[in-house]
């Protein structure tokens, strides 16, 4: 149990290949940090270099107070769950669960109450003679969990664990890892692409794009006050609509109606961005009105999305499954101007 | 020969290769299948693949099965053909340990444990070490070059290598130039020295085949995913330990078909001796002996049951070497 602190990392390939450039975190001891960005964001790299499978360029990177960018991989005292699971082909499941305490030359007995701790714990009681080969995806699943639990390691690293898995399995196994981290009380670093994962599982959420560190916070701090029109557009599904704006005083005005914005901002060119469900079937007190063109009525049961056009934009709107539509309708829609973003149309950033 | 009556006479045999060949293989093809088609539907599952299969069966049985069954005849007859029981075999397993066939079984043990396990160890160490070399498929090729020279050319190479000039002389083997050059001991006889000849030309048959090992293995190792030595790596095992508990049990498949192929080459081991020695100096192996027997001696009966000895010990491995072979396909 311990924290980790990324101290201006830098991860360098070659002069002008650089896929980790400055990064700065600091994740609290028994936090659950979700590292989340698009394929190729760098953020499987910083893990990596976290678990010593990839060399520092530049930085420093602490586990608690030691700097460990000069301690062998496997004297780092990290347990780290693959994508692949990685589990050993040629180990029943019972070894391959035994293997990392083997190698701290841990006694036989200490090793086999680990294991079958472990083993009940994840379910596999049943299954410590098979041979990986012998086991369905969600099963090798945990017994890669199983793998690392058993070492009561300072940081837990999670790569990718759930994406070989089927929707409905990933989604059970999301609820488990929570509770896993709760009853195991240590630090998690968890790796993924999806979202969805990223804001339902953190305490706090790093989120990187081509190599640079965007924003960090809790999973709300970042839907609610994305830092940049990246993050904005990365996180949430359906994703935030962005409309082009020129924003003067206490508007913004967009290609065919104006929104009132809460706090004045100066004259300048920007992006207003509002989520779906930000639209409303009917106006809102003090809000602002958009007619829309509906080109596509989508119906969910709990929701109903309209795509259509405003102006010459697209934008999504989540609305009341009760609200009568159908494709090709004129409908009048309030905007909640609260939860309204205007991001900096050169910088990208957030100004509201 | 002038291209003129080249023509004429060899004329007809080329176009029966050309032509023949063709047609005769069309023939059958189209003669089975047109015969296949008219079976009922429930039968032409089962010889279809008969009428496919058919001409290499045809093949082996006229050059391996036949002839093997022929020499088996043989062993059991005196080389007029008069029948004389296991005689043969008495005369070539009597007188141990060093009469008969002795010393061509004794030297195939030799083969067939140093040869293989050298071979083995020395491929296994090569394709592990260049596997973290940056130049790794150049540094492979040049390992893998030996196998490029015919095995004749390669005991030339080798006695030359091991040429011996008495002491006090200037020494144009490079084995010996070694020892009295830079560790300034006496030149030793390679090739004639009994107590170290068989070794010698182990050393030389290793030289010329670590590479088809290397290359095998090295493929076995590349396959091994790499996220399994990372993860074994973060379980916090050092290099060796990787290499021991993790490479090496995966590669263990292949190291057995590797090994049993091996085992196979070294007790027909035959070419490096015939030129290095000819079997002299008590250098002999059986495939040797049985050729010299055969073509020298004019003892065929001896001859066969030499062939007969080595077939036996060569079947069970290749039985072996078969199922593990299967074995490895039925895991991919």
């Amino acid at each position: 149990m311990a924290s980790v602190t990324y101290d201006h990392v830098v991860k360098r390939y070659t002069a002008d290949v650089t896929v980790v450039k400055d990064f700065n975190v600091e994740i609290q001891d028994k936090e659950f940090m979700v590292l989340v960005g698009p394929s190729g964001c760098g953020k499987s790299t910083a893990l990596r270099m976290l678990a010593g499978l990839e060399g520092i360029t530049e930085g420093e990177i602490r586990i608690g107070e030691r700097k460990i960018n000069d301690v062998a991989a496997k004297d780092r005292d990290i347990a780290m769950v693959f994508q692949s699971y990685a589990l050993y082909p040629h180990m029943s499941v019972y070894d391959n669960m035994a293997f990392p305490l083997q190698m701290r030359h841990m006694p036989k007995a200490e090793i086999d109450t680990r294991v079958k701790n472990a083993s009940r714990i994840l379910g596999l009681d049943d299954f410590l003679q098979r041979k990986p080969r012998a086991l369905s995806g969600g099963q090798r699943q945990r017994v890669a969990l199983g793998r690392a639990i058993v070492r009561d390691p300072q940081v837990f690293l999670l790569d990718e664990p759930l994406s070989n898995l089927d929707a409905k399995l990933r989604g059970q196994t999301r609820i488990e890892l929570q509770k896993l981290h709760r009853d195991l009380e240590t630090t998690f670093i968890y790796v993924t692409h999806d979202q969805v994962e990223a804001m339902t599982m953190g305490d706090r959420i790093a989120l990187m794009y081509d190599g640079v560190l965007q924003q960090v916070g809790t999973p709300s701090e970042i839907y609610d006050h994305p830092a940049n029109l990246f993050v904005a557009g990365f996180i949430g599904s359906p994703s935030m609509n962005f409309v082009p704006v020129t924003t003067s005083n206490g508007t913004a005005k967009g290609s065919t109606f104006e929104v009132k914005l809460p706090k004045p901002i100066g004259e300048k060119k920007g992006t207003l961005g509002f989520r779906p469900e930000a639209l409303t079937d009917r106006a809102v007190e003090g809000g602002s009105t958009l007619e829309m063109k509906v080109d596509v009525v989508e119906r969910l049961g709990s929701d109903q999305y309209l795509y259509g056009q405003v102006g010459g934009d697209q934008v999504t709107a989540r609305v009341d499954p009760r609200m009568k539509v159908a494709s090709g309708d004129e409908v009048r829609l309030g905007l909640d101007i609260r939860s309204i973003h205007v991001f900096d149309a050169e910088t990208d950033k957030a100004l509201l | 020969m002038n291209w003129g009556s080249f023509l004429t006479t060899q004329l007809p045999t080329l176009v029966v290769v050309i032509v023949g060949v063709p047609a005769v293989i069309v023939g059958y093809i189209v003669a089975g299948e047109f015969l296949v088609r008219r079976l009922p539907d429930a039968a032409r599952p089962s010889v279809r693949p008969w009428l496919w299969v058919g001409p290499a069966l045809f093949f082996v049985a006229a050059f391996l099965v036949v002839p093997a069954i022929l020499t088996a005849k043989a062993s059991l007859e005196t080389s007029k053909g008069d029948f004389t029981g296991l005689t043969n075999y008495a005369r070539q397993l009597g007188d141990f340990p060093s009469g008969g066939a002795w010393i061509a079984i004794r030297n195939n043990v030799y083969w067939l444990v140093l040869y293989t396990l050298f071979v083995l160890a020395f491929g296994l160490i090569l394709a592990v070490l260049f596997d973290r070399v940056r130049y790794e498929s150049l540094v492979k090729s040049l390992i893998f070059m030996p196998m490029a020279i015919s095995s004749v050319a390669l005991g030339v190479i080798w006695k030359f290598m091991y040429w011996y000039q008495p002491p006090g002389q200037i020494q144009t083997g490079t084995v010996n130039a070694i020892l009295t050059g830079l560790l300034r001991t006496d030149p030793r006889i390679w090739i004639q020295d009994p107590k170290v000849n068989n070794f010698a030309i182990i050393g030389a048959a290793v030289w010329g085949i670590t590479g088809f090992a290397m290359v095998i293995l090295s493929a076995a190792l590349k396959g091994i995913p790499a996220d399994l030595l990372e993860a074994a790596r973060v379980d916090g095992a050092g290099e060796l330990t990787v290499f021991r508990r993790v490479i090496f049990p995966l590669m263990m498949p292949t190291v057995v078909v590797v090994g049993t192929t091996l085992v196979i080459f070294a007790l027909k081991a035959f070419d490096v001796v015939y030129v290095m020695t000819g079997g002299n100096y008590d250098t002999d192996v059986l495939a040797n002996r049985m050729y010299k027997l055969l073509y020298f001696s004019g003892n065929t009966g001896g001859a066969a049951a030499v062939a007969m000895i080595l077939l036996a010990a060569v079947i069970p491995v290749l039985i072996f070497n078969l199922r593990q072979f299967r074995a490895v396909e039925a895991r991919r």
